[in-house]
C-alpha cells in the first residue's frame, strides 16, 4: 500500500457518497441510489489496516448523513461495525477469491441499510418503508456484491501501477549447480 | 481476539455516534452544513456541467425549431397575460370580500426558482437538495411546488443549499381537501406506498361515501404550512377502515417527484 492508493480510496469514497445523490434516471430505473460505501468499506477492511478502515467508515457515514435527512451520526455505526467485523475475521476470509468478495459485498450492501433502519427505528424516527423496502435491500445487496470484486480488481491494478515493483531474484547460483556427468553414472 | 486498540475504537466511535445523535437540532443542522460543505466543489462542477450541456444543446438545435419555440412561447405568454389579468381581478375581489367579512387579507405569492441539485442518498427518506439557502431568504417550512403541483416543504435551510422534504416523507404531512366533495383529510407523513414515491396514502377525517377514483385533491390550508388550493394529486382508489369510521384513499401525486429539475419556492 502506498500513499497514492490510500488517498484514492478516500477520494473514491467521497465521490461515491456524492454519486448517491445524483443520477436520477439510473436511480429511478434501479429504484435505489448508487450506494457503494459498504463495498468500499469491505475493500478497506480486507486490504488495509484497522485505523484506515475505521477512519473510512466514520468519514463515509458522516458524509452520507450530511446530505441526508437522517440524524447526523446515524450511518456511522453500521459502516463501522461492518469494517470492524471484517477486520477481525479477515484471516478466515478467502479475500483474494472473486466469489468470496461477491458474497461479502452482497451481505454488506443489504446488511448496512438494514442495520441503519433498525437503529433509526430505535431512535423514534419514521423512515419511509414498505413492501418495496425488501426489494430495495436486495438490489442494494446485488449492487454492492457486483461492485466489490470490481473494486478489488481496480484498486489492485492501481496499486500495482503506482507502487514499486517487487524485486524478483532468481534462486539459481552457478557455483552450486549440480552437474551430472559420466563419472556419476551408476554401474 | 479483541485487542486494546479494538476496544478503544469501539468505544470512541460509540461515543462519537451518541454525542452526534444527542446534539441540539440547530447545532446538528450547522454541523451537517459544515460537513456537507465539502461537497460544494462537486455541486459547482455539476452545475457547470449542466450549464455546458444546455449551451451545447442550444448550439445543435436548428434555427427553425428555435423560431417555432419562440412563437409558441409568445402565444403562451399572451394567453397567460390575459389569465393573469383575470386572476388579478379575482384577487382584488377576494380581498374586498375578505375585508368585508373581517378575514385577514391573503397576499400574493412570491416565487423563487430553485434548481434541484441532488436527492437523498438513502432509500427511506424522500428529500431533495436545492441550490438556494438562507442567504437567498429560504427558511424552514416554506412551501415548494413545481408547475404540476405540490412538491413539499423546506425542512432544512443551509447557507447555500436547502433540503426539501417531499410529500410522503416523514417530515411532510399535508392537510388536504377533496375538490369535488370538500371532504377534509391528511396525507399521512411517511406513508409512501410505492418505491418511486408517486403514490401516497390519504386518510379522510370521517367516512365519506362520495369519494371516488379520479377526484382531485388540493391543499386545504389547515395546519398552517401549506396555503389552500395547491394541487396535490388524484384519487386512485378508496377503502373504508376501522368499521367504516374512516375512509382511506390512495392518491397519485400530480407532480412527478422523481423527475424534478427545477422547483418554485413560495415566499410570503
Amino acid at each position: 500500500m502506498n500513499r497514492f492508493t490510500l488517498i484514492l480510496l478516500f477520494l473514491v469514497t467521497w465521490l461515491s457518497v456524492f454519486a448517491q445523490t445524483q443520477f436520477s434516471g439510473l436511480r429511478l430505473w434501479l429504484t435505489v441510489p448508487m450506494a457503494l460505501s459498504p463495498a468500499l468499506i469491505c475493500y478497506a477492511a480486507l486490504t488495509h489496516g484497522f485505523g484506515i478502515t475505521v477512519s473510512l467508515a466514520v468519514l463515509s457515514g458522516l458524509w452520507a448523513d450530511s446530505l441526508s435527512a437522517s440524524p447526523l451520526g446515524m450511518s456511522v455505526m453500521p459502516l463501522f461495525l461492518l469494517g470492524f467485523t471484517l477486520q477481525l475475521q479477515r484471516h478466515l476470509i478467502l479475500r483474494d477469491q472473486g466469489f468470496a468478495q461477491f458474497w461479502i459485498g452482497l451481505g454488506a450492501g443489504a446488511g448496512v441499510p438494514l442495520l441503519t433502519l433498525g437503529i433509526l427505528s430505535l431512535t423514534g424516527s419514521q423512515p419511509v418503508t414498505g413492501r418495496f423496502t425488501f426489494i430495495q435491500l436486495l438490489i442494494l445487496g446485488l449492487l454492492n456484491g457486483i461492485a466489490c470484486p470490481v473494486l478489488f480488481r481496480i484498486f489492485d491494478l492501481l496499486h500495482r501501477s503506482f507502487d514499486y515493483r517487487p524485486l524478483t531474484t532468481s534462486s539459481f547460483r552457478a557455483d552450486r549447480e549440480t552437474v551430472r556427468g559420466r563419472q556419476f553414472r551408476l554401474r | 481476539m479483541l485487542k486494546r486498540t479494538h476496544y478503544l475504537a469501539l468505544a470512541g466511535v460509540g461515543l462519537l455516534t451518541l454525542s452526534l445523535l444527542n446534539l441540539p437540532a440547530s447545532l446538528q443542522t450547522q454541523v451537517k452544513s459544515a460537513i456537507g460543505a465539502s461537497f460544494l466543489p462537486l455541486f459547482g462542477i455539476r452545475a457547470a456541467a449542466d450549464n455546458l450541456l444546455d449551451r451545447a444543446g442550444y448550439q445543435v438545435l436548428p434555427r427553425s425549431t428555435l423560431i417555432d419555440n419562440l412563437l409558441r412561447l409568445e402565444r403562451e405568454n399572451a394567453e397567460l397575460r390575459v389569465s393573469a389579468l383575470q386572476g388579478a381581478d379575482a384577487l382584488a375581489e377576494n380581498q374586498r370580500l375578505r375585508s368585508a367579512i373581517g378575514a385577514a387579507p391573503r397576499g400574493p405569492w412570491h416565487l423563487k426558482l430553485a434548481r434541484v441539485v441532488g436527492r437523498d442518498p438513502t432509500t427511506w427518506w424522500r428529500t431533495i437538495q436545492v441550490n438556494l439557502g438562507s442567504r437567498d431568504n429560504l427558511k424552514p417550512d416554506q412551501v415548494v411546488m413545481s408547475g404540476a403541483g405540490l412538491v413539499g416543504r423546506i425542512s432544512q435551510a443551509g447557507l447555500s443549499h436547502s433540503q426539501v422534504a417531499l410529500v410522503g416523507d416523514a417530515e411532510c404531512g399535508v392537510a388536504v381537501v377533496v375538490k369535488e366533495t370538500r371532504d377534509l383529510g391528511i396525507i399521512k407523513p411517511g406513508q409512501t406506498l410505492s418505491g418511486d414515491g408517486g403514490l401516497v396514502e390519504m386518510t379522510l377525517l370521517q367516512n365519506c361515501p362520495g369519494i371516488m377514483a379520479g377526484q382531485v385533491v388540493l391543499t386545504s390550508g389547515l395546519g398552517g404550512v401549506f396555503p389552500a388550493g395547491l394541487p396535490v394529486g388524484t384519487i386512485v382508489d378508496t377503502r373504508n377502515e376501522d368499521g367504516n369510521v374512516f375512509t382511506t384513499a390512495r392518491v397519485r401525486l400530480t407532480a412527478n417527484l422523481n423527475r424534478l429539475e427545477e422547483v418554485w419556492v413560495l415566499q410570503p
